[in-house]
């Protein structure tokens, strides 16, 4: 048909080649760098390793030591007047701080945030490819997309790498159709519908402070000081969360 | 991986007398990477961008070569500093200057600093199981032509700084240079902006430092200033021990 064509989709190819239905995933052991902007995503793999526990073993020899940048805490909640996001602003790479002032938050649409907790350049490249997604979505069906469409595409890209050591701890925000819109979605393709979510290491002190102030009819303003003092505290108290607290309002 | 078997003692039962010896065979694993060493530095200013690197190349105790630079000239208004593994840096930037190629043929104009920064992004990450061992700093004029300096970590994570320091002395040069350019932890100073000549003169003194307590920096400073008006290099003498 010339639907499945159109579309790149193959019946009997691997699960992991499905996961956009616009063209297929390889993982190869030397990507070609030359065809960019194409359908096909290639990642390079090291011959007969495991991708997940290779940088672990590479990093114990002669003085090499690749650090990724990584940790945060990061909050979201709904409430009457819609949702708040509040984020840190802090990337450690092993035990040296890179970064004091990154920003968490990407902007997918003026209506659809995602925040980044985990390992930075997973979380950067999948919410930009989940924003070209969505854009593509929005072309092609004249609406925008909903909050737990968004969530499910970012979800379906996780699964096809699950295993291979991503890290990704994302909450994809929004106002839709159905009013506002709060999901959870993590690289073991965990997706979680909620009211309230905090993700990343400082996360347990985040939870305790915006659960013991929450209310469902909050005013903006009020809503924005909890989301700050939740994020504050838990800066305060976890060494891998710092800087500034950014915040917004969907 | 390395692998080693357990010695006999403890595993012997009770009575046996306990054996000491050398704990069995250890396998070498053969590691894609190597550490070159080497610094990197960028500074951004008003209408300038200042990318500085040091140019001994080492591995282990060994120095490979003292006249071997970082920093790789991208376009009139970018240039970019690698350190880590230097057979990495060579391939990357061998890219970089491919991809700018197709980019200006296609497009009829070169690749803007902020481009080329989301475009190394994209090539790093395409190797996130299998990175390329470089740290990146990427410095030159945006479309404004205001200074912008892009880091990155191996795997492509990247924002725009006003000044950073990579490779071996980065954790030496990045406080001082939040100290002096960023006015960090200090009190009743004025903010001034910081001047073309200040800024050269800061990145030459912060590199003298970091070749006294680095080992693995040092031999000369190579410091590419971007303006307006292009690209200057100069070559500064640093320590050779």
């Amino acid at each position: 048909m010339a639907l499945v064509e159109v579309s790149g989709l193959k019946p009997f190819s691997e699960p992991s080649a499905q996961i956009f239905g616009t063209g297929q995933t390889h993982l190869v052991d030397r990507t070609n760098h030359y065809s960019f902007g194409t359908s096909v995503h290639e990642f390079a793999v090291p011959v007969g390793e495991e991708p997940s526990g290779f940088l672990t073993s590479c990093n114990k020899e002669g003085g090499v030591s690749i650090e990724m940048n990584h940790g945060t805490t990061t909050l979201a909640f709904k409430f009457r007047h819609g949702v708040i996001v509040a984020v840190d602003s802090r990337a450690s790479a092993g035990r040296y701080l890179a970064s004091n002032d990154v920003n968490k938050v990407i902007e997918i649409n003026p209506y659809l945030l995602g925040t980044m907790s985990g390992s930075a350049a997973d979380c950067l490249y999948w919410e930009r490819l989940l924003a070209k997604e969505c854009r593509l979505y929005r072309l092609r069906n004249n609406h925008r997309i909903s909050v737990a469409a968004a969530s499910k595409l970012l979800c379906n890209m996780m699964l096809g790498y699950k295993g291979m050591g991503l890290s990704v701890g994302s909450m994809i925000c929004g106002w839709d159709k159905e009013g506002p819109g709060l999901y959870y979605v993590d690289e073991n393709g965990t997706r979680l519908s909620g009211r309230m979510f905090s993700t990343g290491c400082g996360n347990g002190y985040a939870y305790g402070v915006v659960d013991s102030g929450y209310r469902e009819d909050m005013t903006v303003e009020e809503a924005y000081e909890l989301g700050r003092r939740g994020i504050a505290h838990a800066t305060h108290r976890d060494a891998y969360s710092g800087g500034v607290v950014n915040s917004e309002y969907i | 991986f390395v692998s080693e078997m357990l010695s006999a003692q403890g595993f012997g039962g009770p009575g046996k007398m306990k054996e000491y010896h050398y704990a069995g065979a250890v396998e070498n694993r053969f590691s894609p990477y190597a550490f070159n060493g080497g610094t990197v530095l960028a500074v951004a200013g008003e209408d300038f961008a200042i990318v500085a690197s040091d140019t001994r190349l080492s591995e282990g105790y060994s120095i490979h070569s003292r006249d071997s630079p970082k920093c790789y000239k991208l376009t009139d208004t970018t240039v970019i500093g690698c350190s880590g593994f230097h057979g990495d840096c060579l391939t990357l930037t061998k890219i970089i200057d491919a991809r700018l190629k197709m980019y200006k043929h296609s497009n009829n104009k070169t690749m803007t600093s902020g481009a080329i920064a989301a475009m190394l992004s994209t090539i790093l990450y395409s190797r996130r199981f299998f990175p390329y061992y470089v740290y990146n700093i990427i410095g030159g004029l945006d479309e404004e032509g205001k200074g912008a300096v892009y880091s990155f970590d191996p795997v492509g994570s990247y924002q725009r700084d006003t000044y950073k320091a990579g490779g071996s002395a980065s954790a030496m040069l990045q406080p001082l240079l939040d100290n002096q350019i960023g006015f960090k932890n200090m009190e009743g100073v004025q903010h001034l902006p910081l001047t073309q000549e200040k800024a050269v003169q800061l990145v030459k003194d912060v590199f003298i430092s970091a070749a006294e307590r680095d080992v693995y920096t040092g031999d000369a400073l190579r410091v590419c200033v971007i303006t307006k008006d292009g690209i200057n290099e100069q070559t500064i003498p640093l320590r050779k021990d």
